[in-house]
């Protein structure tokens, strides 16, 4: 027993040691008598320990993406990433059992209430934007559609395409289910906070069956995330503006939403240095990798 | 000295250790009975639990009958019907196809299939149950669905036909197996003595093994149906999840089990949405069970006649 217990606490001093050594080393070479640490390359610190994220089903390649790659600058970190919704992410953040949660809408009232009762502070951290692009058929002959018309088209308002310039021929409308972030962030941002959704409308179980039904479909129309824009299908002009990563960025176009990361209370520790590289230029530039908006430096 | 003492434990009575062991091995297969009934009864009060703050606040009623589902505007509406009634038009399309399909072949199988054919035939029926669902979607986007709104003339070939085809060929293995096992179980001396009062091979399958085996063949149609309406990935990728409560089955439609299904993931844990899907879940227990229960009571009623 007494052996055992030698040898791990041994152990614990040695990785202390190190860690310290590690971080002593790189604070040292920065120059601390400066105190804000100047614009270097390198990570900021070498938190160790495991972080726990979980949430939003459109942040998940993303999430992971930043896992791996900060794997590499932060050997001593362990973060682990799933996918599950952005309300389970916020579910369990509440719970404690992760330490930020992905989200791909803002945080709800209701999930505010709950999170206070137990005693968590959500502090939400936008990482990167994401656009939403306006798809339909190769073989449809509309090119741009008004905000406005948007609307009416999902409200079921409008459900030919003639009265939008096209064929005389029946919308199909496509759209995600209630579960998605996108499909709410529609709901506020086209159909209207206080209207409701045609019911004709096939909600598509992810993004990508919206574009494969699309692209066999002349008569679909649909909304997808910036990433999933293809060769396949046509994305239209909204308000004459094209779905870009600049018009995201300078919000000239329309339809563009955050993507957030909550952590309870403000970050600290792992979390806060985890979330700082994201923001940095190593983490944004895999925002855009993965298709989304980095956020303006 | 020792041939009549082994003598006496063979005719003689069970020794004390045998009849401790039997009582034992009794009590265990008892309480195995037991706990399938107690799992049953925990899934309901579970269920129960969790939908108690949707019932509270909606009423079973205005949510077995709302036509409208819009679970994240405000003020939410949590309307059943057009799951309820595309799960109906999902499981009809599927049972219509897979029951006399299952039965034909299932009879085929047991009755006038031979050697090779029949060993063959009977390990692919086995392998069409272990093709994951996912998988029979996939083909049903590619392929299904096109020729579907093609033949229809319909604006999309995402329809509650669409899943109901495919879902049926899902249960189709379930019907077949144990259609098949229900038939061979009957016994060859009934056949033979149909045949030796000069019936013909079909006229002996219709006449005599098909009564004899329909307890079993009706079991595997309830299995089937059990299949057919708990199935949930098939239809998230081909029913088309519209709002409508679907009065053809060449419309989209949505069934409980893919909307509870899909928007379990982004609901507030204990929220009112949450509360309501369990709900929807309790309401297709209760279908599943009643449906159950009924075919139970069926086969019991058969049993009888069959046994005068």
């Amino acid at each position: 027993m007494k052996a055992r217990i030698g040898i791990g606490t041994m152990l614990v001093t040695l990785l202390a040691v190190s860690v310290f050594a590690l971080t002593g080393c790189g604070s040292s070479t920065t120059g601390t008598t400066g105190g804000e640490t100047s614009a270097t390359t390198e990570a900021p610190a070498q938190e160790g320990g495991a972080l726990n994220v979980a949430g939003s089903d459109t942040m998940v390649n993303l999430s992971q993406a930043w896992a791996e790659a900060y794997a590499e600058v932060n050997p001593n970190a362990m973060v682990t990433v799933k996918g599950g919704g952005s309300g389970n992410g916020i579910a369990a953040l509440i719970n404690k059992t992760v330490e930020i949660a992905n989200s791909s809408r803002e945080i709800k009232e209701e999930e505010v209430t709950q999170a206070e009762a137990a005693g968590v502070t959500p502090v939400s951290t936008e990482v990167a934007r994401d656009g939403l692009a306006v798809i339909v058929n190769t073989a449809n002959k509309v090119a741009d559609i008004s905000k406005d018309d948007l609307g009416k088209v999902y409200r079921g308002e409008i459900t030919n395409w003639k009265e939008l310039g096209g064929a005389d021929a029946p919308i199909v409308l496509l759209g995600r289910d209630s579960s998605s972030g996108t499909y709410g962030f529609v709901q506020d941002e086209v159909v209207g906070k206080d209207k409701l959704y045609a019911k004709s409308m096939r909600n598509m179980q992810s993004t990508q069956a919206i574009v494969d039904e699309t692209a066999k479909n002349p008569n679909a129309i649909g909304y997808v995330g910036l990433g999933y824009e293809s060769a396949s299908v046509k994305p239209l002009t909204v308000d004459g503006v094209a779905s870009t990563v600049e018009t995201v960025l300078d919000a000239s176009y329309p339809l563009s939403r955050p993507l957030i990361m909550i952590s309870n209370g403000e970050p600290t520790g792992l979390a806060a240095a985890y979330l700082q590289w994201i923001l940095g230029p190593d983490g944004q530039k895999i925002v855009a990798d993965q298709g989304f908006v980095p956020l303006t430096q | 000295m020792t041939k009549p003492s082994t003598k006496t434990a063979r005719t003689g009575r069970p020794g004390g250790f045998s009849r401790a062991a039997d009582a034992v091995v009794r009590r265990a297969i008892a309480l195995c009975g037991w706990l399938a009934i107690a799992i049953l009864g925990a899934i309901f009060v579970f269920l129960l639990l969790n939908s108690f703050k949707a019932l509270r606040e909606l009423g079973l009623w205005p949510m077995v009958a709302g036509t409208d589902w819009y679970p994240t505007v405000d003020p939410a509406r949590f309307g059943f019907l057009p799951s309820e009634v595309g799960s109906l038009w999902v499981t009809g399309v599927a049972l219509l196809l897979a029951v006399p399909i299952g039965i034909g072949a299932s009879i085929y199988l047991s009755e006038f299939a031979k050697g090779r054919v029949k060993n063959v035939a009977k390990s692919i029926v086995e392998f069409m149950a272990a093709v994951p669902s996912v998988v029979l979607g996939l083909l049903g986007v590619a392929y299904l669905s096109p020729v579907i709104q093609r033949t229809f003339g319909l604006d999309s070939g995402l329809t509650a036909l669409t899943a109901g085809v495919v879902v049926g060929v899902m249960t189709l293995p379930t019907i077949i197996s144990i259609s098949e096992d229900a038939l061979y179980s009957v016994p060859s001396s009934m056949r033979q003595g149909s045949l030796a009062l000069g019936n013909t091979a079909w006229q002996t399958t219709y006449k005599v093994v098909l009564p004899a085996a329909s307890s079993g063949i009706f079991a595997a149609v309830m299995l089937g149906l059990g299949r057919a309406i708990g199935e949930t990935m098939v239809v998230l990728m081909l029913a088309g999840n519209s709002g409508l409560v679907p009065r053809l089955p060449l419309e989209a439609a949505r069934t409980m089990t893919g909307t509870i299904a899909q928007e379990m993931g982004e609901v507030v844990r204990g929220g009112t949405h949450y509360s309501v899907l369990f709900a929807m879940g309790l309401v297709l227990f209760a279908i599943t069970f009643a449906v159950n229960l009924a075919a139970d009571l069926v086969l019991e009623r058969q049993r009888k006649r069959w046994r005068r």
